[in-house]
Parts: C-alpha cells; structure tokens; sequence
C-alpha cells in the first residue's frame, strides 16, 4: 500500500520546468533515495511531497488523501505524519528560538495537535533528544551554542517529535564537516530502522544512497530517468546518465 | 571601536533621560516665569546665564530634554505600530498588497514632513502634538520598508519552511518568526528615527510649527536665541549643542545596536 504519491506531477519556475510530469509511489516502509545532479529537481519534488509548495499541475496525494491544492488548515494529517530535515541546519533553525521550543513546535500546532493523541511535550522532547543523543540540558540553549552536526541532531529531533511516518531528508549532511558526516548518517539510519520510518534519502552520495535505501530513482532536468531496487540501479544501471554518475564516485578497488 | 560607539551613545541617550527625568521633580529656577535679569552671562547661580526673558537656561534645557524625549518616543511609537505590521504583512503576502502598501508608502515619504506639519497646524493649531503626528506620519514609511525587507529575507529561510512543516500558523511564523528576527533592524530604526524625530521637533518650534510658547524646546530656545544672536552668541549654543548631541547619541546607539543585537554575530567559532 503507497503511503506517498505523486501524479503527473509538474512544477515551473517562470518558463523553466524544474519538474516534468513526475509519476512516484512510496510504500510504508521503503527508504527511497533520490539522487541526481545538482539542479535535477531534487528539492523541488520533496517541497511537492511535502505540501510545503504547489505543483502547476497533478496530484499529490498522502495516506489516499489528496495533498496538493489544500488550504493550509487541512494539512494537520500530513504535518504530522511527514516530517523533514533540510539540507543546512544553520539556517533551518531559527537563531532567535531556543532548541527546547525549536524541538516541540511541531506538537505546538493546533493543526498538528488535533491529529495526535495527546502528546506530552516535555516528555517528549526529553525522549527525542536522547534519541539524538543530546544532552538533556540542551533546550535551555540557542542553536549557536552548538557545532554542525550537533545542530542537525536538534533538526532531526525536531522532525521526530511528532511521532511521523514519513521523514524526508534533504541532502542532511552535505553541509556538514567530512569528520561528522558518518556520525549523523549512522544516527539516521538507526532511527529510521528503530522507529520504522518511511525514508526519502536525498543525496549526492551514491555510497550512502546504497547503505540507507532499499530503492532508488535518479533525476535529470525534472524528470525521473531511471528508478528500481537500489542493487538493481546501482549494479546493472540502465541509462548512461545514471552509468555516469555511479562511475563519478570515488571507489576503493577490491 | 564599535563597542565605544554604543557606549558613548548609551551615556549620551542617558543624559538626555535622565535631565528629561529630573525636570519631571526639580528644576533650579522657574523655567517660565519671566524676571527682569535679562541675558546675563554663564556663572552663579544662573550656570548657564539667562535668556532675553530672564529665565534661567540650564532650566528651560533640562524641560526641553523632557519634550524632545516625549516627541521622540510617541512620533516614533505611532511610526513603528503602523509602519512594522504594514511592511510585515506585505513582506508575507506579496502580491498586490505588497505593492499597494509600498506605493502608498513611496507617496507618504515623498510628501513634504513640514508641508504635513503645516497643514495639521493650520487645521487644529500648532501643539507638541500636530508636530508628533507630522513627524510620526512622515516615518511610517521607513518603519515599513525595513521590516518588509527584513520579512522577505527570513520568510525565504528554511526555518520558516520548517515551521509550516511543522503545521505553525500564518501568525505563529509572524509572531515567532518572523518578528524575532526583524527586531533588531527595528530596534536600529528606531533609534536613528529617534534622532531624526528631535531634528524635526526642533526644526519644526523653531518655524512655530511645533509646541507654542512659553513651553521651552530646544528648537523655541534657538528661536528666541537667534533675536540676540549679534551680542549673544552664547544663547544659541546651548540649545544648539543640546540638539547635536542628542541626535549623535541616538545615531550612535543605534549603530551600535546592530552588532550586539544580532547573535549570529557573536557566532566567532
Ligand atoms: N524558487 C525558485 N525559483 C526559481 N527557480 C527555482 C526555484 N527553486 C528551484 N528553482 C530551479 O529549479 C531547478 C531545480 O531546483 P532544485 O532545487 O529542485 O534542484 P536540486 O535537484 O535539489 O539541486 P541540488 O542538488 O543543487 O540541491 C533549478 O534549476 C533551480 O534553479
Ligand atoms: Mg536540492
């Protein structure tokens, strides 16, 4: 059963069709990475997914009910069951909120509220950022107080607090120091495997795309040009734009 | 550097304060009763001598700090009200209210202050509080500008794309978002409006457009000053020099808020 999808999806920029009728189906459960060169349309499709942004035309549709073209309102289902951690925690978290009230804003909405069944949020936080493995005295502090990944970590907390079914991660760790980057991608992938999350991986790193998903597609100018089980994609790829960029990784010779 | 900036304008902004606050209890003389120990020079008792009228100055200054601050905090008051939520609503909506309020805004600030004042004197006679709401009028705009500006800037940051995902209301991002972080630039506004505030009000007493005798401004004071300006040159520079130093506090204060306001400043890691 596909908890996400999208229908003939397109989304323009001016005259620039940054995506081309998109057609995707992501079942409870799997752990989709999406990769493609920069300017693929990567960011685009997720804002989609995600009803953070309005397609020109198609469909979106969560858990059978039709995201796309609904007033902000109604959306408390999807904000509370899809979450998302963006590319650079430097500017996705507010300077001027403390990492407690970052952590608990997603169970701060009444939109958002209605649709759990009373969570604590003190409890709550406290749970999540040990989940991130933050100390507990963090939310007392402002994220300028903490280094890179530490900030990620509050991020991804915060994408966890409302128990989703649905985490989306935008290239979370391309934004952060090399010597964090496995600390972070380990993190997720343990939630993900402890909480039995729905994954959509965005990332320009093949290998990691390998490691964390079971299935893949790969973008190019707005369109999906290849998609399959991970091994699949990655061992027998079938166009020479996915052929290019699978060769492009850098790989230990064995 | 910026650190003494703020510092000299914090001392600065608190003398005004403070002699606005001290002539609320006391003055050393009668700052309106007139006496017939005209013009005498600056020493005692009179510190700063006494006027054409034979009141004593050191008094009428420290009144006139109290009016320049009342002017001040309400023209700048009604202007951040009105101006912030205006430029903070077209900042969030875009589209065609966007562009109404900054045409409006364009066609307020390139009406004349004093033509403003003028026509609100004529029509309920010059007072403290038709210069207040000429100068309050003519700032809106600035007020609103700078918080639309700051608005577009943090609306396109993905913490407000974070708080939607987090099913946060329109007012919510507006209230925790939003305006935390336009604050500063407000704060600076203010203060830089404040110091425009008192030119205008002393501009504006000078030509009569603003508080009527015998309440001594700072902008009265130059014009009774300027009748005795050939043998007394002196009466001028007090009130002259009132002015300048209050407007270069507030310039200064406000300057150096912008460093310590903003803590992604402070981030030297
Ligand atoms: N708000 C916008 N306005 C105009 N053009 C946009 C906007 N957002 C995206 N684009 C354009 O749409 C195209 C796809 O952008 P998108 O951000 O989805 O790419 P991406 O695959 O996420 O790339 P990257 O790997 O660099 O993050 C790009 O050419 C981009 O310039
Ligand atoms: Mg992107």
């Amino acid at each position: 059963m596909s908890i996400l999808r999208a229908e003939a999806v397109s989304r323009c920029f001016g005259a620039f069709p940054a995506l081309r009728g998109i057609d995707l189906e992501v079942g409870l459960g799997q752990r989709l990475g999406i990769v493609g060169e920069s300017g693929a349309g990567k960011t685009t499709l997720i804002k989609l997914l995600a009803g953070l942004d309005q397609p020109d035309s198609g469909q979106v549709w969560f858990d059978q009910k039709i995201v796309s073209g609904r007033p902000e309102r109604d959306l408390g289902f999807l904000r509370s069951s899809l979450q998302i951690v963006f590319q650079d925690p430097r500017s996705s978290l507010n300077p001027r909120m403390r990492v407690g009230s970052i952590i608990t804003e997603p169970l701060r909405s009444k939109r958002v509220r209605r649709e759990l069944n009373d969570i604590d949020q003190r409890q709550r936080l406290g749970e999540v950022l040990k989940m991130v493995d933050l100390p507990a005295d963090s939310a007392d502090r402002y994220p300028h107080e903490f280094s890179g990944g530490q900030r990620q970590r509050i991020a991804i907390a915060r994408a966890l607090a409302p128990k989703p079914q649905v985490l989306i991660a935008d290239e979370p760790v391309s934004s952060l120091d090399v010597s964090v980057r496995a600390q972070v991608i380990n993190l997720l992938a343990d939630l993900v495997e402890r909480e039995g999350l729905t994954l959509l991986f965005v990332s320009h790193d093949l290998m990691v795309v390998r490691h964390l998903c079971d299935s893949v597609i790969v973008m190019r100018a707005g369109e999906i040009v290849e998609r399959g089980q991970s091994a699949e994609v990655f061992e027998h790829p079938q166009t020479d734009y996915t052929k290019a960029l699978w060769a492009a990784v850098p790989r230990i010779r064995v | 550097m910026r650190k003494a900036q703020l510092n000299i304008g914090l001392v600065l902004v608190g003398l005004v304060i403070l002699a606005g606050v001290l002539s609320l209890l006391w003055t050393p003389y009668d700052p309106i009763r007139v006496t017939s120990n005209r013009l005498l020079p600056p020493g005692w008792p009179h510190l700063l001598g006494t006027d054409g009228m034979g009141i004593d100055i050191a008094s009428r200054l420290l009144i006139g700090a109290r009016y320049c601050l009342i002017v001040g905090v309400i023209s700048v008051g009604v202007a951040a009200v009105v101006g912030v939520p205006l430029g903070m609503l077209a900042g969030m909506r875009g589209g065609w209210l966007d562009e109404l309020t900054m045409r409006v805004a364009d066609i307020v600030y390139a009406f004349p202050a004093l033509l403003l004042a003028m026509l609100l004197a004529a029509a309920f006679g010059a007072s403290t509080g038709t210069a207040m709401a000429a100068i309050g009028i003519a700032t809106i705009p600035a007020f609103a500008r700078i918080a639309r500006a700051g608005t577009l800037q943090v609306v396109a940051s993905d913490f407000v794309l974070a708080a939607k995902a987090a099913g946060t209301s329109r007012w919510g991002i507006a209230a925790r978002h939003v305006f935390p972080n336009i604050a500063p630039l407000v704060g600076v506004q203010a203060s830089v409006g404040f110091a425009m505030a008192i030119l205008a009000e002393a501009a504006l007493s000078y030509l009569g457009l603003g508080t009527p005798r015998p309440t001594p401004t700072w902008g009265a004071m130059l014009r009774d000053a300027q009748d005795v300006w050939y043998t007394q040159p002196v009466q001028a520079l007090w009130p002259g020099l009132s002015i300048a130093l209050a407007v270069l506090g507030f310039n200064l204060l406000g300057d150096g808020m912008r460093d310590v306001l903003d803590p992604r400043l402070r981030e030297v890691k």
